[in-house]
Formats: C-alpha cells, structure tokens, sequence
C-alpha cells in the first residue's frame, strides 16, 4: 500500500512542503479545470497528503496523536484553499460568461407594434375628465334626433334666421334632423333629471359644409349646462377660465363678447388668448355661451322665475387644431393611421 | 355681411380723424359687431389731380397713335425745376385743359399694379393718366376719367385717392340675427356711439314733414290670410316722382360707396334706393309709374298664381306668399308686379324710357318674408333687412330721402305721397330693476340699469317697486322680455366687468359604468395593436353592394338624407364596417401594407313604419305622452365596435418572418372587447353573414344566446372590392348589446387556494366536424362532474392534429387541465377521477375517445 516515496505522516517538513506544492498548484490554476486537476494531484485519494493520512493507522499508537494533529492541519489549509480557489475561479466564470452572453440591445423589439386612439375621441375624454373632476357629469344623446330637442326647445322659432344660420341635415323622416349641436342633450337632461344640473355633453354634430381646411360636415362639440338657484354669468366666465387653464395651461385667458343664440340670453361668444396665434399672440374664436333663455327653461319645465342657467360650447376639432398646431381638417376626418398614430393613447 | 367704409359712416357718428378700421372694429366688437373682415384702401401712394397742358400724338408704327402728354401735377408732384410731368397715354377721350387723375410712381393700383417711371415709345413716362377700371371704379375702359365728366372738380396736385373715395378702408361687420338695425350706417353709427360716447346724430327719425297731402298713388293693404294673425304689411309709404332722368348713371360719389358697400350701380334710380337702403336699413322700391294702374295692392298670392321676377325668372307662387300688385284695366290686384321684400317684377322695371316714377317703402312682416325668400331660394338685399326686423318707423323717412337724391340728381319734381299706416302699437313690459345683477352677477345699481336703457333708445318709465316699465324703440323688435334688456345692460356696460366665480356643482357620481367601460374598450383594442380612426356616417348604395348584403338584408334598411352632400351617400349607415372598410382601403391606398383599425361609433337602424315624429311648440313643456311620441320617432342608435385588420398583425423582422392577421385575430379582439365589458362570447359558425367569408365567420352570442355580432375573414371579393391585402378580417359587435348583457354588480371574489396544482393532459377523438368550442364544453362540464367535485381551474386546448394516427375525418383535440382544491392536496385517484370523467361526458356527447 506504501511505497519508497510515500511521505511519513511523522514527517513534519515533508508535510510542509507537500502542502507548499499543492498550494502553489492550486493558486496556479486559472480556470476550473486547472483546479480540477491540481485537486486530484495534490488534494484527491492519491495525493501525498491523503496517503500520509492513510499511513496513520500503521504507526505506533503515541505517535499516531501527533501525526494526526500534522496532517490534519494540513489537510483544513489546503481545503480552505481549495474552496476559496473554487469560488473565486467560478465568479470568474460566471461573469465571463455574462460576457459572452452580451447582445446589441439596438436591435428593433417591435414585434407587436401598439395601436393608438383617435385624438378627437382623447381629447374628448380629456374633457370630460375636467368637468367631472368639478362635480359635473356626462350626458350623452342620439345623433339624428328629433327637430324639437334640436331647434324648438332651444328657442329656435320655425322662421327664425337662426334656423337656418346652421346649415342642417335633413332625413326623409320628418321632423327628425342630424343634430347641429350636442345641446339637445341639454334639454333631454334637463327633462330628464333632478335639478341641479350641472352636465357636459361631448358628441359628434353635423352641419352641410363641404370638407375643407376648415371645415367638416361632421364634428364634435363639448357643451356645458349648469341650472341651479343663484347661477350668474360670472359663474359661467368662472367656469370658461377654469377650463380653458385646464386644456391650455394656467396663462390661459378667455374674454366676452357680446353674442347672439337663440338659446341664451344674455350671449357671449368666447375667445381664448392665445400665445402661439399666428402673426403674435392675440385672442381668438373658441366657442360660444350665454345666460339659458327663459324659453329653454320653460320648453324644459323648469321655472325661470326660481331657476337660472348658464350654457356653453365649442368644437373639439378646433381646440385639437389650437393645441396640437394641427393646420388642416383633413387630417382629422379621413382616418389616416399615421395621423391617429402621433398622439398614442393620451393627450 | 354689411360693409362700412368708414368715411360714410362718420355721417351719422362723430369720428376721430384718424380712426383706423382696426380701431373701428376693436371699438364695435365690445358691442357685439364682429369683424369678418378689412377691406384696404382701393389704391395707395400718390394719386393725384392732374391737368393736361400738352398733347402730342405720336403714329407708332405698329398703327397705334399714343399721346405723348405733358401734365401739371402741382408744385408738390411737378418736377424739379416745377416742370410738368411727362406722360405717355394711350387713350384719346381728352383734350389739353382737362383736369385728370395721375397715379405717380410708388402708387399702388388696385390688381395691385405697381405705378414706375419706365421708357416707353422714346419717352420716359413719369406716371399714368388712369381709367375708371384701372382705379377699380367701374368697367368702363374707354378711357380715361376726365373730371368733369363725373361732375367733379379740384385743383391740380389735389389727393385723388380721397377725392375718389380710393383711400377708404372698409370694414365688414358679422351681425347677428337679433341686430337687424345693424344692417345700415343709421345702426352700426348708433352701436358705435354706444360704444365710445362719440356723438350720433339719427337720420332715421321722422321729421314731421313727411305727411301726406292727399292725392297720392291709391294703396291698399289687403291681406286675407295673415301667418299667425299678424298681417304681412303694416305700412306702405309710395310717393311720385315726375320728370326724372332715372336711367342715367347716380353721381360718381353715390357710385363710389355703392361699390365700397359690395354693391354695383346700375342707374340713378336703383343706385338712390340702394343708397338710402345701405344708409339708413328701409329697403325701398322704384317703379316705373307709367306702367302702373291704381290701386295697388297688397295681398297675398293665389294658388297657381306666376310672377316674372326682375332676373327674368317666371316662379309659380304660393299662397303665403305675399304680392304688389296694381289693377290694370280696373280689375282690382290682378297683376303682380312684386315679391314683397323678396324681388320686384319685370313689367314695371324703370327703364330708359322712364320719367315718372313711384317710389316704395313698406314695413313687412318679418316670417312672411324669411319664407317666401327661402322658398324662391331669393336670398335679397331686401329680405335680409325685413327677415331680421325693420325700423317700422323708416318708411316715410326713407322715402322723403330718395325723392330728394333723384330730384337733385336726376332733376324732376316731388309728387304726391301715400301712407297707409296699419302699424299696431308694440305694448310695454316691465323689468325688475335687479334682474341684470342676478343674472350677470355685477351689481348694476338701479341708475345704471335705466340709464342704459335710455341710451339705446328705450322709453323708461316708473311701475311697480323695483321695476321699470320700458318701451323699447321701435328698431328693436328683439327687445320682448326682461332678459333681452339683461344683454343691453351687460354689454353696454361691458362683458370685461363680469367676474370670474367657479361654480360649486354638488359633488357627482362620475362618469357611468357604460362610460368608463366604453373607455376602456378602446385602450384595450388601441394597446393590443389597432388604430382608432373616425369616419363619416354617409353611405350610398354601391358601398352596400360591394359588402355583397341581400337585398332584403336589415342594414340595407337605412334613413336617407334629403340634402346629402354628395348624391352617391344620401344614405346614413346602418352598421360601421360599411365606413370603416373605406378607411382601410385609404389607408391601403396612400401606401400602408398593414391595416389594423377599429372605430366605435352610433349607426342608425330605423324601424320599419315608426310614427312621425310631432311638431311641437317651444317655450312651452311637452306633456309626457308627447315627449314619449318624440322618442318613439327617432330610431335606435346603437353604439357599436368595429375592427378591421388587414396584412401582417405581427411584423417580420431580424427575429424572423412576421404573422398574417387570420380569422383568429378578428375573434380575439372581439373577444377583448367583450373581457373589458365583462361578457363571455360563445362563438359558433355562420356560414351566412354578409360581408363575411362564409366558411370563417364566427356568429358571436352572450350566453343566452343574444346576438352582439360577427367576427372572422372577410368574403375575397369584399376584401378584393376595397382593394386590401388578401384575407383581411374584421368584427363588428353591439356594446350596447355587450354593455346590457355585463353584470351590474361587483366581482365576488374567490379565495386563493394555496393547495398545490394537479396537472392532466387529455387529448380526445372526435369526428372533425364536432366544433372544438363543443368539445371544451363537455370537457368543463365533465371535469365539474367528478367525484373530486368542482376542482379545475383552468382547461387549455393546447393542440390539435389531424392524420393518419387518428384516422380520416377525425382530429385530436388536446386540453391541459389544472387542477386544485382549495381545502386540500389532491390525490392520484381524485386527478384520475377528473380524467376519467372528462373522457365520459366527451364520449357520451360525441363517441370522444382517449387518444392512445
């Protein structure tokens, strides 16, 4: 089992320098198979320290205490090596691997491009999210409705100029019209619901202009409604400002002046001071508003004498144009993707 | 719109010198005027008075002769030294000694056409002697203006530009319905006044001279069918003119504002009604008098009844239309010589034969005149001002006006003057003194109030406490009730006044669930990888054929439009794909190679003999059977989704070939749709739904087997009929149908069991034809059934294969089940006990067997 050149587990030197050579061999390994092998040569079965350890039994029994304290020093420095060898070759590794693994993150990854919403519909919501943060909510009503909620309840005489100030869609049913406005959802709501009120109405409208730059036979609007005791048009100018910082940022302004429709009075058109105007900073068009005529009230069933209301409205299109720097209609209406595509899903 | 040029204007109003018509319209805007628009000075830089005082004519070679001119401009506009300009013309119409307009170099004529020194014929020509087309005064290109032929005269080196009213700016005012005063110098002068203070003198009140003296031209007012008791004439003013020179061109200053108003002059007799139209808002009437017969008459038309109109036009007359007639041959009104308000008749036309003449002023009723207006499609000048409400007080005013412009123009002699004067005083009402501060929230004092009322001409006087009766003036027919004096206040006194108070609304309940979810649908379909996109709701017929529906199909079942935009849409749709896939195809058209869009829309569906819906009075509340006859008139609207996909859904790239967008994409985002909404879809197939591929179009129920709509490939000639990519897709699905169907209340939540999972693979035989959506079926209902009891919680169809390991005509179904307790681990035997249970329900249903 021994042979001429096995070291004596008494040999306190030759044990020394066994350890000295398996240390060196261990800390010359870099990489781990390189310590694989030094292992087995210095620190496996067949090592010389191993043998010495196995030679114990066949000493003496008082040398056998002292042998075993040698070797067993020995044999804990070289394990310590080992393991601290191990883990520093397998970090080694472990990070030239990463390396190795390392891809050009500059690749494309639209593999499942995102869609987007149209802007007008964001925008709208937008909107609405403004007047409910204040306590309003949202009312909502058909598109072809009937001539009453559209003209005869907003105090539009069957003569009156106005009628045919908004260039209306008529179907071969009468007394049914495309709506020209979203205010007949003010008067269904006011028919409708427990006063107060207080209701924006997003929607689509419609009127007989040909498309251009500028205009669109079909559109959408946001009005406003608000019916309560004690309603003035300071309310209404507090409710225009509110919005309009809401829409354009705190420099936002609007002014009044004075204004005709049917369905109010007294009536205000509404412009919007505006920084980035063309040609300098200056006011422009943004909607119209006013004091809800006794007469909408009355078509309504609510008492004017006890109940006051203010009304406004603009067009959608148009504060998307304002705020966005959206030159031509076109754009808006013909569903091109690349258009829709700009905004994503918020505005 | 009404046009101002500013120097007519300052003849009713106090002007500052130098008002700009951009002052002017900041200053009238406050009021209510809008600017629509600043007309320039017609010509710029110097224009001036010249006089010829050399004439040479000089034969050209090329036949022409010109003149080679020499012209005293003035010690201004004279050359250095004082020298006369020289000027080459071309024209011959003038004579050494005339006085001419010269536009010198820097001027600018109206084209534009800059004025320059430049060598012509061998002279350098210092300027040019202009003619009226040349200075935008007229057509009249014969030659050049020689002063005096216009009447005019002024010393050599004079501004021609205002001579000529060529400097004027001309601003164009927006007025609104309630404001027909506005539509004359007489209104917007007044508005202007209030405006700012300035002094306004009104040329429109009677003087007390216009009263007739018996004698005049007999009129009789005669109206038997008045629209809602109000008669369609209430004054008629007519007075004679005789020995006039009617025909001849109004003077050069009446011409010159005529154009800067928008109108064109025609002869002195028209261009003097036109004028004191523009001026003072009383549209009058000039009829040649030799070819009128007494009396006339004012009634209205009979049915059947034609007029031949001044353009030549013969229209066939309706009873609520309202006609001049005279009585020719004594038969009393039997020939019409006018469309009151709206456009006279040929017969009685002043014409160059023309000495006498009778000129008209009437008060008419303003929806008499709107109608027959908007029935002839005769938009006037004169139905304009009536529709909008006229001054009833002009007519005599007006006509007094007219009689002196001809008779100083035209020469002649004033004659004899009618009036029949039917006017019926416009009662009082009474304003509560504080109403404009409740309503404006500006605490006008009493003062205020009637002060402001004054201003604009109301008569006010003391009622009741706290109120005041008023008497508005008889130019504003608007003012009927307490709040129309409210906007008087408020803008007289300022709408810049008016604070800025945010409501406090009572606190809301936020948007609806039908809101939020609709919101929500369309995050879903814009974040799984669709465009929204918008589109109009005009469809035509062709648009239907293509998407191959029956004739006897719902959606062909559409309302039509009475006045469409273009001929080939007069229809409204009735489903959205029908708009959708047209956008898809524009997309496809301007180059895009993949298409994934889906809009969210209302379509029309009417209903097949709904009641008409019923006219209804305003101002006043219908009754709740009335209100319900409306509803029932206006045909369901439904909100739908629609997508349609068309191209690779999934793009190839460096990580490989990409994906086509199949049926499978379609059923999917319908899918997504109804999980937002919270509503399971079962599909089956429908091998007949237009405009679907009739092998792979999934019908699409709620669980009790409502329809919300079809989902699959398109049919290849709809897809080839709109020119997009093969085998597109699409889905259209009702989310009101969706939203109806999803549980109003909140989720109950199921505990997480924190057991551990069992898993079962199955793969079953069925024959091929047996739907898979069959088979997931009995597989749910067969694993609940197990003596484990209700123990899955997920079932997977994880593939499917057909061949020869199956055998013809059948396909292997494979499932992955998960299974879970969640008050225990489950055994072997329990898992078996699904698996067995899951293959029995399947065989029991359809010979399902284990595949081996």
């Amino acid at each position: 089992m021994s042979d001429d050149t096995a070291l004596s587990p008494l040999d306190a030197p030759g044990i020394e320098s066994a350890v000295e050579d398996a240390l060196k061999a261990l800390a010359a390994a870099t990489d781990l198979d390189a310590l694989k092998t030094a292992r087995l040569e210095h620190v496996g079965e067949r090592s010389p320290i191993a043998l010495a350890n196995r030679a114990i039994g066949g000493l003496a029994p008082a040398d056998k205490a002292t042998a075993g304290k040698l070797l067993g020093q020995a044999k804990g420095r070289l394990a310590r090596a080992l393991a601290e060898r191990q883990t520093q070759l397998e970090a080694e590794r472990d990070e030239r691997v990463l390396v190795e693994e390392s891809v050009d993150v500059t690749l494309p990854t639209d593999r499942h491009p995102r869609g987007a919403r149209h802007p007008l519909e964001t925008l709208s919501e937008r909107v609405a999210d403004i007047f409910v943060s204040m306590g309003w909510e949202i009312a909502e009503g058909p598109e072809l409705e009937a001539e009453w909620f559209n003209f005869d309840a907003l105090n539009f005489g069957v003569d009156h100029p106005a009628r045919q100030m908004q260039d209306t869609f008529f179907v071969d049913s009468p007394g049914l019209v495309l709506r020209t406005h979203t205010s007949p959802v003010q008067a269904r709501t006011l028919l409708e619901r427990d006063l107060p009120v207080y209701i924006a109405c997003p929607g689509k409208v419609f009127r007989t202009d040909e498309l251009d730059a500028t205009h669109t036979p079909v559109f959408h609007q946001v009005e406003g409604l608000a019916v309560d005791k004690g309603l003035t048009m300071a309310h209404l100018k507090g409710t225009l400002d509110h919005f309009a910082q809401a829409i354009f940022g705190p420099e936002a302004r609007t002014r009044l002046r004075p204004s005709f429709f049917p369905f109010t009075e007294p009536s205000a058109e509404m412009d919007l001071w505006f920084p980035q105007k063309k040609g300098g900073a200056g006011w422009i068009e943004w909607g119209g508003c006013g004091m809800v005529n006794p007469n909408v009230l009355r078509a309504c069933g609510v008492d004017p004498d006890v109940y006051s209301g203010f009304a406004f409205g603009m067009g959608i299109e148009r504060t998307l144009m304002l705020r966005h720097g959206i030159a031509d209609m076109h754009d808006m209406v013909e569903g091109d993707i690349r258009f829709s595509a700009q905004f994503g899903t918020e505005i | 719109m009404p046009r101002i040029p500013l120097t007519w204007l300052a003849e009713h109003v106090e002007l500052p010198a130098d008002l700009s018509a951009e002052q002017l319209a900041a200053d009238l805007v406050r009021v209510g005027l809008e600017e629509e628009a600043i007309h320039p000075a017609a010509v710029t830089g110097p224009l001036v008075v010249g006089q010829v005082v050399e004439l040479t004519p000089e034969p050209q070679k090329n036949g022409k002769t010109i003149n080679w001119c020499r012209v005293d401009v003035g010690p201004d506009h004279n050359e250095p030294g004082g020298a006369p300009r020289g000027i080459v013309c071309g024209a011959h119409n003038f004579a050494v000694g005339d006085r001419v307009v010269v536009a010198l170099p820097g001027a600018v004529l109206p084209g534009p056409f800059a004025i320059a020194s430049r060598k012509t014929y061998g002279h350098v020509s210092d300027g040019m002697i202009c003619s009226a087309r040349e200075l935008g005064l007229g057509d009249d290109h014969a030659g050049i203006i020689v002063l005096s032929t216009l009447g005019l005269d002024a010393p050599v080196g004079t501004d021609a530009r205002e001579l000529l009213g060529l400097g004027d700016e001309v601003l164009e005012i927006n007025v609104t319905p309630d404001r027909g005063y506005c539509f004359s110098m007489r209104g917007v002068a007044r508005e202007y006044g209030l405006s700012t203070g300035a002094a306004f003198t009104d040329r429109g009140l009677p003087t007390g001279d216009e009263r007739p003296a018996g004698g005049g031209f007999a009129v009789e007012i005669d109206d038997a069918a008045p629209i809602d008791g109000v008669p369609g004439a209430d004054r008629f003013v007519a007075q004679i003119v005789r020995g006039v020179r009617a025909d001849e061109p109004s003077p050069s200053w009446m011409q010159r504002r005529l154009q800067q108003a928008g109108m064109r002059p025609i002869s002195l007799a028209v261009d003097v009604t036109n004028y004191v139209m523009l001026d003072l808002g009383q549209p009058l009437h000039a009829y040649d008098l030799a070819q009128l017969a007494e009396p006339i008459v004012v009634r209205r038309a009979m049915p059947g009844e034609k007029i031949r109109t001044l353009d030549d036009v013969e229209r066939t007359l309706d009873p609520e239309d309202l006609l001049i007639t005279d009585s020719p041959d004594g038969a009393r009104g039997s020939r019409p010589i006018g469309l009151a308000a709206v456009m006279g008749g040929g017969d009685s036309e002043v014409s160059g034969a023309t000495t006498d003449l009778l000129i008209e002023a009437a008060h008419f009723e303003p929806i008499t005149v709107a109608r027959t207006a908007r029935r002839h499609k005769l938009p006037s000048e004169a139905a304009k001002r009536f529709e909008r409400g006229v001054d009833p007080q002009l007519p005599p005013v007006a006509v007094a006006r007219a009689v002196a412009l001809l008779v100083e123009h035209g020469g002649g002699v004033a004659g004899e003057l009618t009036d029949v004067d039917r006017r019926v005083p416009v009662p009082p009402f009474d304003l509560a003194l504080d109403l404009p501060a409740r309503l404006v929230g500006v605490p006008y004092t009493a003062d205020e109030v009637r002060e402001t009322l004054v201003s604009i001409g109301c008569d006010v006087s003391d009622a009741a406490p706290g109120t005041v009766r008023v008497q508005a003036p008889p130019w504003r027919p608007d003012l009927l009730v307490g709040v129309d004096l409210v906007e008087e206040v408020a803008r007289l006194r300022g709408y810049d006044a008016i604070p800025s108070i945010v409501p406090p609304a009572p606190p809301g309940a936020g948007l609806t669930s039908g809101q939020r979810t609709r919101r929500s649908v369309a995050r879903a379909l814009a974040d799984s990888g669709l465009v929204e996109v918008l589109s109009y709701p005009f469809v035509g017929t062709e648009q239907l054929d293509v998407l191959r529906l029956p004739a006897d199909d719902d959606r062909r079942r559409a309302v039509r439009l009475v006045n469409p935009l273009s001929d080939e849409q007069p229809f409204l749709r009735t489903n959205l794909l029908v708009t959708l896939l047209d956008t898809a195809r524009r997309n496809v058209s301007r180059g895009a190679s993949d298409v994934a869009i889906f809009e969210l829309g209302l379509v029309t569906r009417p209903v097949a003999d709904a009641p008409a819906a019923p006219q209804l009075p305003g101002g006043v509340r219908p009754s709740d059977e009335q209100l319900a006859a409306i509803d029932a008139a206006v045909p369901p609207q439904p909100r739908r989704v629609a997508g349609v996909l068309a191209g690779q859904r999934e793009p190839a790239g460096w990580w490989g070939p990409g994906r086509r967008a199949d049926h499978t994409d379609a059923i999917a985002a319908a899918r997504v749709v109804a999980e937002v909404v919270g509503v399971e879809l079962h599909a089956q197939a429908d091998a007949d739904h237009a405009p679907w591929h009739p092998g792979r179009c999934a019908r699409l129920t709620t669980a009790d087997g409502t329809l919300v709509g079809h989902a699959g490939e398109l049919h290849p000639t709809v897809v080839s009929g709109h020119g997009l990519p093969a085998r597109a897709v699409a889905f259209e699905l009702d989310l009101d149908v969706l939203l109806a169907a999803a549980s109003p209340d909140p989720v109950t939540a199921v505990p997480v069991s924190t057991f551990p999972v069992a898993k079962e693979d199955i793969a079953l035989v069925v024959d091929a034809s047996v739907p898979a959506a069959d088979v997931l079926d009995a597989v749910r209902v067969g694993a609940a059934s197990s003596a484990a009891g209700d123990v899955v919680e997920e079932v997977r169809l994880f593939d499917v294969y057909t061949g020869s390991q199956v055998g013809e005509d059948r396909r292997s179904l494979a499932f992955s089940l998960r299974l879970r307790a969640d008050d225990r681990t489950l055994t072997a035997q329990e898992a078996a006990d699904v698996r067995d249970a899951v293959v029995a329900e399947a065989h029991r249903r359809f010979g399902a067997t284990l595949r081996a």
